[in-house]
């Protein structure tokens, strides 16, 4: 079926609203759910972003049928926010950011959806983030290295080393 | 009637110079998501909890001080009347939700309210920069330079790999969300804005109406806003805006000129019959106005009308709003006379300037 929105992309989210015995169906692809927001005609409130990252989440548990693990991972709770993970995926919202850490099995196929990426590359905090830049630079400069070993260039790789090994050194002593 | 100063006039000092690409683009806006480590998120938090975030946050910004972003006052939520939230809403200083779900809620506002830093909202910091016309590389450089003096004493939720932890998904890595609000009345008439809105969909951005998500996109106005905050770096994420917001304006320029070519009478008739209705009417809604304020705008880019400016279409863009209408002519205000009062609003501002 054809999203009834943009007519273009399949519709992956059906629902059916009755008021006053009237029926109206909705079948919507989840682009234009997102654009639409809390939008969709005749829906009144309740279908938030939240709301739609909420589905995205039992689709996840859906989709893996109801076995054993599925139901375990709906019970997993954040130790810091006593958040669980069935709670979290009804809100579409995080207790704090310890649940990152305690509900992060479930949470790359979540951001591969919504993101398209599951890894940060952006900014990094500089005080808290010393450690990071650093391995960030060196990993830049293992790519420089390698390269520089693959057109020969013996003396800037040499360089490249040096570089490596002065900023792993630098990490030792943080 | 309120004695805010943030809320007694409609535009924010910020709007009054006009920015690149001004006749299209109303303003750039870039918003960075940040939390405290080791504090529940506003969501789960106490109303204790709530108001130790704010103590924590609260004074990193010297009040009453010259930051070189200007001084800043704190306004706590609780302590605000309803009517002067809703205006701050209107004037985009704060966000519904801040209003409407929040506990310890407060924003720093600078002086000329281009820099609105809200606290306890869906994440414990919001620090949004807004700029007018088309300056979202500039909105990014000031919200990223005020986030560093926020980090040099806080100790942000970040993780390795997944960046700058939020409450939401959707704002997980930078937190970045970077949007420019703009006009599209040429696209909207020759019916190719669907084409362009599902493109732009299908490059990591998303369109909304000027009240964020919603909010219907009154009088042609469209907030572009990238929907990826993950994997991408900020800078990626500014230049992508940046290139699609360009071509959109290309796009509405090329538009607008097709129209005076084809159909100049036609076009003409709608903007001045718009004028007039806008110069005369006695009950107007909100919708009605939106619109035509719309067409007026567009007159004045096609060299169809002189007068008013566009500083002044702005302005009546935030004060034909229903708080700003409270505001301006009494607290309790029944929807029809607020279609009274809003006419009366346009008459009198469209009339002088004849």
């Amino acid at each position: 079926m054809v999203c009834q929105e943009c007519g273009v992309r399949p519709a992956t989210l059906h629902f059916t609203k009755i008021v006053n015995g009237e029926k109206t169906e909705f079948h919507i692809c989840e682009s234009c759910a997102r654009e639409k927001g809390e939008l969709i005609p005749g829906t009144s409130g309740g279908f938030s972003i939240h709301s739609l990252l909420s589905g995205l989440l039992d689709l996840e548990g859906a989709g893996k049928g109801k076995t054993a693990a599925a139901s375990t991972a709906q019970g997993v709770r954040c130790e810091e926010c006593g958040m669980t993970y069935g709670q979290f995926s009804k809100l579409g919202r995080f207790g704090c950011s310890s649940c990152y850490k305690y509900f992060d099995k479930g949470l790359d196929p979540l951001f591969k959806r919504v993101h398209g990426s599951t890894a940060h590359v952006g900014k990094v905090p500089k005080r808290a983030g010393a450690k990071i830049q650093f391995r960030r630079q060196i990993d830049e400069l293992k790519g420089q290295l390698q390269q520089a070993i693959e057109q020969e260039e013996f003396e800037k790789a040499a360089e490249f080393r040096d570089q490596i090994r002065k900023l792993e050194k630098e990490i030792a002593q943080e | 009637m309120s004695n805010l100063r943030f809320t007694e006039q409609a535009l924010s000092e910020w709007m009054r110079s006009g920015g690149s690409h001004s006749e299209i683009v109303i303003s750039s806006r870039v918003r960075i998501a940040r939390n405290i480590q080791h504090h529940p998120f506003p969501l789960l938090a106490t109303q204790n909890q709530a108001e130790e975030v704010m103590n924590v946050l609260a004074p990193v910004i010297d009040q009453g001080k010259e930051t070189g972003f200007g001084t800043f006052h704190l306004l706590k939520l609780d302590d605000l009347e309803e009517l002067d939230k809703k205006v701050l809403v209107e004037k985009h200083l704060i966000s519904p939700n801040l209003v409407n779900d929040s506990r310890g809620g407060a924003v720093l506002l600078n002086e000329d309210e281009s820099v609105s830093i809200m606290i306890n909202e869906e994440d414990h910091l919001r620090i949004q920069c807004l700029f007018p016309g088309f300056q979202v590389r500039e909105a990014w450089e000031r919200a990223t330079a005020i986030d560093d003096i926020f980090e040099a004493s806080i100790d942000y939720a970040f993780d390795d790999r997944r960046g700058y932890l939020t409450s939401c998904p959707t704002n997980v890595g930078t937190g970045l969300r970077a949007s420019v609000m703009v006009h599209l009345p040429a696209l909207v008439m020759t019916q190719q804005i669907n084409r362009i809105l599902s493109a732009v969909n299908q490059v990591g951005l998303t369109v909304r109406g000027i009240y964020g998500e919603g909010s219907e996109a009154a009088g042609n106005i469209f907030q572009i806003s990238n929907q990826i905050t993950l994997g991408q770096t900020e800078a990626e994420i500014i230049d992508n805006l940046h290139s699609v917001a360009i071509q959109i304006i290309e796009h509405e320029r090329n538009a607008r000129q097709r129209l005076l070519t084809d159909s100049a009478l036609r076009i003409t008739d709608r903007i001045m019959r718009s004028y007039g209705i806008l110069s005369y009417a006695a009950v107007m809604d909100l919708k009605e106005a939106s619109q035509r304020l719309s067409d007026v705008r567009l007159g004045l880019d096609l060299g169809i009308l002189k007068a008013p400016s566009i500083s002044v279409l702005n302005e009546l863009n935030v004060k034909t709003q229903p708080g700003f209408l409270q505001n301006l002519f009494g607290e309790k205000l029944s929807s029809t006379e607020c279609d009274m009062y809003r006419a009366k609003l346009l008459r009198e501002t469209l009339g002088t300037t004849h």
